[in-house]
């Protein structure tokens, strides 16, 4: 019996674990909705946006539902991208090394 | 007991072939978790997205020319105003700016100072000529923060300078990242956007159950317009993290494929040592029901250790450690990209029908090929 014991108990200690996880998940799904929810709503009101901020790569991603109907992901919902580049292209990230910094004279004084 | 005793021994089985099993349950782990993070992360973006935008504007009308987006006359906004239902109409300046410097694009939108104060910008939105706030991918792309300039080409190929007054916070990412909010007239000499011009109308409108209504009667009344309704946008974001969405399809297909080719395999039949066990329990006195049961705990015992495991790490990389790997293929072509910290709203339905889905399956391929052999007569199948 004492393979099924350990299986049973590994078993019992996943499960508690995930419906752990699980619950802590909904409480601060919660926490979230009570607290910071209002504030960002207000937010996207003042400024009345319309998107989420999360493709900044082409203005069709960018603005899904704001963009010319021709674009990819228009054609219908859920559409792929036309173009083959998109799918050859490894995404490539810019992250420079160096910057300049530049400040106008009267910054000092400010 | 009975049924202890059977898996006691079915995982005594499953031991005696410890490489199989691990491979199995490797492979089994893996497809799970990839499957439950897609449907994880998608589900708390596409939660988020309808709750945030719920509160964006319940119409936007967009001038098309020549089928584009067009430049929309301000004048238009009285025409809209007029119609009953309309709470009010404001004309929006916003548009799209390459920065070669960080070779990022950003987002430029006009913004009403009396909305100040706002409790998600450390500082304050820009009230005067010159100044601007910045989401948090801009001011770290450009490595700047309040009181520092930001120096950007304007239409007309000259360097303007606006003061940073304020950054938005990091509970705001998702949908600041890669903003750059200037004043309403700064914006539209910045774009060159002629006077009495806008980029859309945002229009309020008193009664939700009526948004459809003015769009039908803007559509008829201005026709070289496109008024797209906030259900519009909640349907696109929908879409965009459904199931059957981007990227996250490619990822769901392949898993699936991967998944159905293991059932398929362990469906086809028994190996000769397999068949031969089960000649040998049917011989020594084992009923086909034992069999069966025999083989339903190996299938349940393997399949249930995988989903478990592969739920709390889905849960785990989605919600607690940044979702890595996923985030990257999220993340595509964009240079500016929030890091991702989804709130965990969880669809138990979703995760129930994903258990059902992966684990129904793969313990039928384990006992439908048992059954075969567990009904044969176990001097046959000791022979074959």
């Amino acid at each position: 019996m004492r393979r099924s014991r350990c299986y049973l108990g590994a078993v019992a200690l996943l499960l508690a674990l995930a419906a752990v996880l699980t619950g802590r998940g909904r409480l601060a799904a919660a926490a979230h909705i009570e607290r910071q929810l209002p504030e960002q709503r207000r937010l996207v009101a003042a400024l009345q946006l319309t998107d989420l901020a999360l493709w900044s790569e082409a203005r069709y991603t960018r603005h899904p539902a704001m963009t010319d109907l021709f674009s990819p992901f228009q054609d219908h919902p859920g559409a792929m991208e036309h173009f083959p580049a998109g799918a050859l292209f490894a995404p490539r990230w810019h992250t420079p090394e160096t910057a300049i910094g530049i400040r106008r004279r009267d910054a000092e004084a400010r | 007991m009975h049924r202890v005793k059977i898996l006691e021994y079915a995982l005594a089985a499953l031991l005696r072939r410890p490489g199989k099993s691990a491979a199995i349950l490797t492979a089994y782990t893996l497809l799970v978790t990839v499957l439950c993070s897609v449907l994880l992360l998608t589900h708390a973006l596409k939660t988020e997205a309808e709750q945030l935008l719920a509160e964006g504007p319940e119409l936007v009308v967009q001038q098309t020319l020549a089928g584009r987006h067009d430049l929309i006359p301000e004048r238009t906004a009285a025409t809209i105003a007029a119609i009953p239902g309309v709470a009010s109409v404001t004309p929006r300046i916003w548009g799209y700016y390459y920065d070669s410097l960080t070779k990022a694009n950003y987002t430029l939108l006009a913004a009403d100072p009396a909305a100040s104060p706002l409790e998600l910008v450390a500082g304050r939105l820009p009230e005067n000529e010159g100044e601007c706030a910045v989401g948090m991918g801009v001011a770290a792309a450009r490595r700047i923060g309040v009181n520092d300039d930001l120096i950007l080409i304007d239409a007309a190929n000259v360097g303007t300078i606006f003061t940073v007054t304020g950054v938005f916070k990091a509970e705001s990412r998702l949908f600041t990242e890669d903003l750059v909010v200037v004043p309403g007239e700064a914006l539209r000499r910045f774009f060159a956007i002629p006077a009495g011009m806008a980029t859309d109308l945002a229009v309020r409108v008193h009664n939700p159950g009526e948004i459809e209504t003015i769009a039908a009667k803007v559509k008829r009344q201005l026709p070289a317009t496109r008024p797209i309704t906030r259900n519009d946008l909640l349907r696109t974001y929908r879409a965009v993290f459904d199931w059957r969405g981007g990227m996250m399809l490619a990822l769901f297909a392949s898993a699936l494929l991967a998944f159905c080719i293991l059932a398929w395999d362990k469906a086809t039949g028994l190996n000769a040592g397999e068949r031969r066990e089960i000649g040998i329990l049917k011989a020594v006195g084992w009923d086909t029901g034992d069999v069966l049961m025999l083989k339903f705990w190996e299938g349940l015992a393997l399949s249930l250790l995988a989903f478990l495991l592969g739920y709390t790490l889905a849960f785990a990389m989605v919600f607690h450690w940044g979702v890595p790997v996923l985030g990257d293929v999220l993340r595509g072509w964009s240079v500016i990209f929030p890091d991702l910290h989804p709130v965990p709203h969880v669809d138990l339905y979703q995760m129930a029908t994903l258990a059902f889905l992966t684990i129904v399956p793969f313990v039928a391929s384990t006992v439908i090929p048992a059954w075969r052999a567990a009904t044969s007569d176990p001097d046959e199948v000791m022979r074959q």
